[in-house]
């Protein structure tokens, strides 16, 4: 099929990008989005312009390494689907794609599509995780976990980190990304000693690195391509209330 | 051609201690030398790769109280393609009562690998199996669980005991989570030094000893030599060879092939997994594969039509006219034989003209039987997001019509040589996880590659490095020294040749290629012809690359075509090394098949006479014959035999 091709193309950090519009005719709805972009800069290249940069890894929808907006909408069309995942069947001939990187106050543009998303990392820093030195772990079946609270908890840790919420979000918030975290590590017994530090210090990281405020808007949640409920958010106030305006934080 | 190859000095020792074999860990850990909390203060690990073993190494080392600096090329650490592994870890945990031990998953291990591994190490492996599981719960790794709240567990392929534990299809991610959790708490801690974006380009090795690398900032450009008194290097695999492959488009050789060119040896490059259960190609295009997780054939059954070219529809063939070719040919283990075995079997009915699908390569694995037996719903709750994937790929529903799979590049047994104590053949660089050779022999079983990444990380490398770190601190070393300078100065002139050339191909229209010189010539079937023909192939392509390659843009930037170039550069010397290995090794053993070593039934002919070694080589520089170093296999407690999945 033929497309039309609308492409943020911006040199660096501090340049000054604009939209470039390119045409493909050869594509195949057996394409990847990704794939239908290798097509494109195999064609660039060899024509002396330069590629478009994107980042990208494991073309499976796993490693969150990949994403875009495609025509106004975090990772495109598809519901629960990574740009990487995203099938060039879901496009007609003669359709013209708008592509765009995230864009957020927290996610620098590095080049062309490809964004920092190093702040998210900073969240993790401040408190998720369970400090749990090697070597240290009891027996593993010493404390059982009920079934729902695992499950639940598997559902939360899913997130891969895209950062499709935060690029979705009208506020750039990433409240669905670390309330994931929360969740995951909350609603389980080995997460429980650091549970009210944990909330408070993920959330002033988070204020810290330049995210929005979260005023429940929803959009996060519909472009999350692991599916991640909002639920996650309202568990991580219930315990940021209980953490502070209960007391249950130790500071 | 001349001679491919030359014959050196045996390798006399691997440093696996005396004794039986259930105390040769206890044994090492006792004899290895510590380092007490001060002087760890003093003393820097570098460590490259961020996956499974990498991740939990620098974690690890850090908690111990050494600074480490950790170095990927993708944007986080929690990227790293140990993200993907879907299926689940082996532990010995025997929760099942089912005959399971450490010595039967010893056991397995070996046999699985075609006994070609060294026992000591995967002894310590089964044994350090249940530790790690504990490990993970400890750091809130939500694996499933029974209604009792304990943990569950699933059957893979090459056991008869169920001892894979899971998340979902994601185990890979929940436990690279965790381990990038216990890395990003370090980094917060000011122990560990993060430098994402980043990528080694060379070995810096200063009086015999690895100190350092050279590293590109893939953002600006810059390229920086970095200094410790250890390196490790958790790079991961090298299947990307083939172009096309399960692994992330990033993964790369690099490191190690670099490493290697320093003085490292490169053991069993040969030994390429060819994992059975992947979506088929669909076309030109093609940028990856991607991998159905092996768990599918717990409850999936692989069949193609009795008849060659029958083309109905899979629904329109009646059961009388399906051939469920594994659970004929292989009663004792049906769907559940190796991986291996399971992909040759699959190549061969194809071969007969009775695949399925466009092209005729694929096999049908159907889920038909479970759903009925079990109910859609417990299907779903095992499988969903692996049928899902399997959707939004080929678009059709798993759930009604039949799955089609076909073979692909998946895991690489080989990589650098290193003794019992993870030490490669330069003093003080060590090699974790998929980038080194040690568990795994000619064949890796399934849910075995996260219990070796982590058994390194968190366990044993930590363990056996403050044996070589006792020894130092080491004189200081500093980017004017000349070894420093000379591997900075080669990395550079490297990459302004690379820019200079300015010719008429892409990068990926010559790693394409490469790719399908090795599928035809070094995959699922070798032969003496096909990989002297490939050779000289490579040659070819090597030269035509270093004259014709097109890169644009600057050095001084992100420069994602630049970055591709260079590892492609190394695979290419990295292939030429995999054929001669294939081409010297003429018995069929685990995933390296040679036409010429087969049973009267088609079964890999191992010649135990012959080639009970690894085969560790040494480069001599490039397109010059390698040298070849055996370190010789000894079975005490597992007697080979011929491995029969019957």
């Amino acid at each position: 099929m033929k497309l039309t091709l609308r492409i943020w193309r911006q040199k660096g950090r501090d340049g000054k990008g604009r939209m470039v519009t390119y045409t493909l005719d050869d594509v195949s709805p057996d394409m990847s989005f990704l794939e239908m972009l290798d097509v494109l800069n195999e064609r660039l290249i060899l024509s002396g312009e330069e590629p478009v940069a994107f980042d990208h890894d494991c073309r499976e929808g796993i490693c969150g390494m990949c994403g875009m907006v495609i025509n106004g909408v975090a990772h495109g069309p598809e519901r629960a689907t990574t740009t990487c995942q995203l099938h060039m069947r879901h496009f007609s001939d003669g359709d013209t794609i708008d592509i765009e990187p995230w864009r957020s106050a927290a996610f620098p543009v590095i080049k062309d599509l490809v964004v920092d998303r190093s702040a998210f990392d900073s969240i993790i820093q401040a408190g998720g995780f369970i400090t749990a030195p090697t070597g240290a772990a009891p027996e593993a079946h010493a404390t059982p976990v009920p079934k729902p609270d695992a499950d639940a908890a598997f559902e939360a840790a899913t997130c891969i980190g895209c950062g499709a919420c935060v690029a979705a979000c009208p506020n750039g918030s990433g409240m669905l990304f670390t309330a994931a975290k929360i969740t995951h590590l909350g609603l389980l017994p080995q997460g429980q000693p650091e549970r009210y530090s944990r909330v408070v210090d993920m959330i002033d990281a988070h204020d810290e690195a330049g995210f929005g405020g979260c005023t429940n808007i929803g959009e996060c949640t519909a472009v999350c391509p692991k599916g991640i409920p909002l639920e996650t958010i309202s568990h991580l106030n219930r315990d940021y209330l209980s953490a502070t305006a209960g007391g249950k934080h130790p500071e | 051609m001349t001679e491919p190859y030359t014959e050196g000095v045996p390798i006399a020792d691997t440093k696996a201690p005396e004794g039986p074999i259930e105390k040769r860990w206890e044994t090492r850990r006792f004899t290895a030398k510590l380092v007490n909390p001060a002087n760890k203060r003093k003393l820097t690990v570098i460590v490259v790769g961020t996956g499974l073993a990498g991740g939990s190494a620098a974690a690890t080392l850090a908690e111990l109280g050494y600074n480490v600096k950790s170095y990927c090329y993708q944007d986080s650490p929690r990227r790293a393609h140990s993200i993907a592994a879907q299926g689940g870890i082996n532990a010995a945990k025997n929760y099942r009562g089912d005959g399971d031990s450490v010595h039967r998953l010893f056991y397995d291990t070996v046999k699985g690998g075609d006994f070609r591994s060294r026992e000591s190490n995967v002894r310590r492996l089964a044994e350090i199996s249940v530790e790690i599981i504990d490990q993970c719960v400890a750091q809130g790794v939500p694996f499933a669980r029974e209604y009792g709240g304990l943990l569950d567990t699933r059957s893979f392929g090459g056991a008869q005991v169920s001892r894979t534990f899971y998340a979902r299809g994601q185990t890979g991610q929940q436990l690279l989570l965790g381990a990038y959790q216990a890395l990003e708490r370090q980094i917060a801690a000011g122990k560990v030094e993060m430098n994402a974006r980043h990528e080694m380009l060379d070995l810096i090795v200063v009086d015999g000893r690895a100190r350092g690398i050279v590293v590109r900032d893939m953002v600006t450009g810059e390229i920086s030599t970095e200094f410790a008194d250890a390196v490790v290097l958790a790079s991961g695999g090298y299947g990307n060879v083939f172009f096309l492959s399960t692994n992330a488009k990033g993964c790369n050789v690099t490191a190690t092939w670099r490493a290697h060119r320093r003085g490292a040896l490169f053991a069993n490059p040969c030994y390429t997994q060819i994992h059975p259960t992947c979506i088929p190609v669909s076309g030109d295009h093609q940028s990856k594969l991607t991998l159905m997780s092996e768990s599918l054939r717990n409850d999936g059954r692989v069949w193609v039509p009795v008849a060659a070219g029958d083309s109905r529809a899979p629904g329109d063939i009646p059961e009388a006219e399906r051939d469920y070719y594994l659970e004929r040919i292989y009663p004792a283990f049906g769907n559940l034989v190796p991986r291996d075995i399971a992909s040759r079997a699959a190549k061969n009915v194809c071969d007969e003209g009775r695949g399925a699908g466009p092209g005729g390569l694929g096999v049908y694995l159907d889920f038909a039987d479970a759903i009925a037996r079990l109910g859609r719903d417990a299907v779903e709750a095992k499988y969903g997001n692996l049928f899902e994937m399997y959707e939004r790929i080929t678009g059709e529903n798993p759930y009604e019509v039949p799955m089609r799979i076909y073979p692909a590049v998946h895991y690489t047994m080989g990589g650098l040589w290193v003794d019992y104590d993870l030490r490669s053949t330069i003093p003080g660089l060590f090699v974790i996880g998929e980038a080194n050779f040690s568990d795994h022999g000619a064949n890796r079983l399934g849910a075995s590659a996260l219990m070796q990444g982590l058994a390194d990380g968190y366990f044993v490398l930590p363990a056996t490095v403050g044996d070589y770190l006792a020894d130092g601190p080491f004189p200081a070393v500093s980017a004017t020294d000349p070894e420093a300078v000379e591997a900075r100065d080669g990395v550079e002139s490297r990459i302004t040749r690379l820019l200079a050339v300015d010719g008429d191909r892409t990068p990926d229209s010559f790693h394409r290629e490469l790719g399908r010189i090795m599928w035809e010539y070094c995959g699922m079937e070798r032969t003496d012809e096909g990989l002297r023909k490939a050779i000289a192939l490579i040659r070819d392509l090597r030269a035509e690359f270093w004259t014709r390659i097109k890169v644009p843009g600057t050095d001084e930037e992100l420069n994602q075509q630049l970055e591709k170039a260079g590892r492609i550069a190394d695979f290419f010397e990295l292939a030429e090394l995999m054929c001669v290995d294939a081409l010297h090794r003429t018995e069929s053993c685990g995933g390296h098949f040679r036409a010429e070593s087969q049973t009267a039934d088609g079964e890999a002919l191992r010649d135990d006479e012959h080639f009970a070694y690894a085969a560790a080589w040494e480069f001599t520089g490039t397109g010059e014959p390698p040298v070849l170093h055996r370190e010789d296999l000894t079975f005490e407690y597992v007697h080979p035999t011929q491995r029969s999945y019957k």
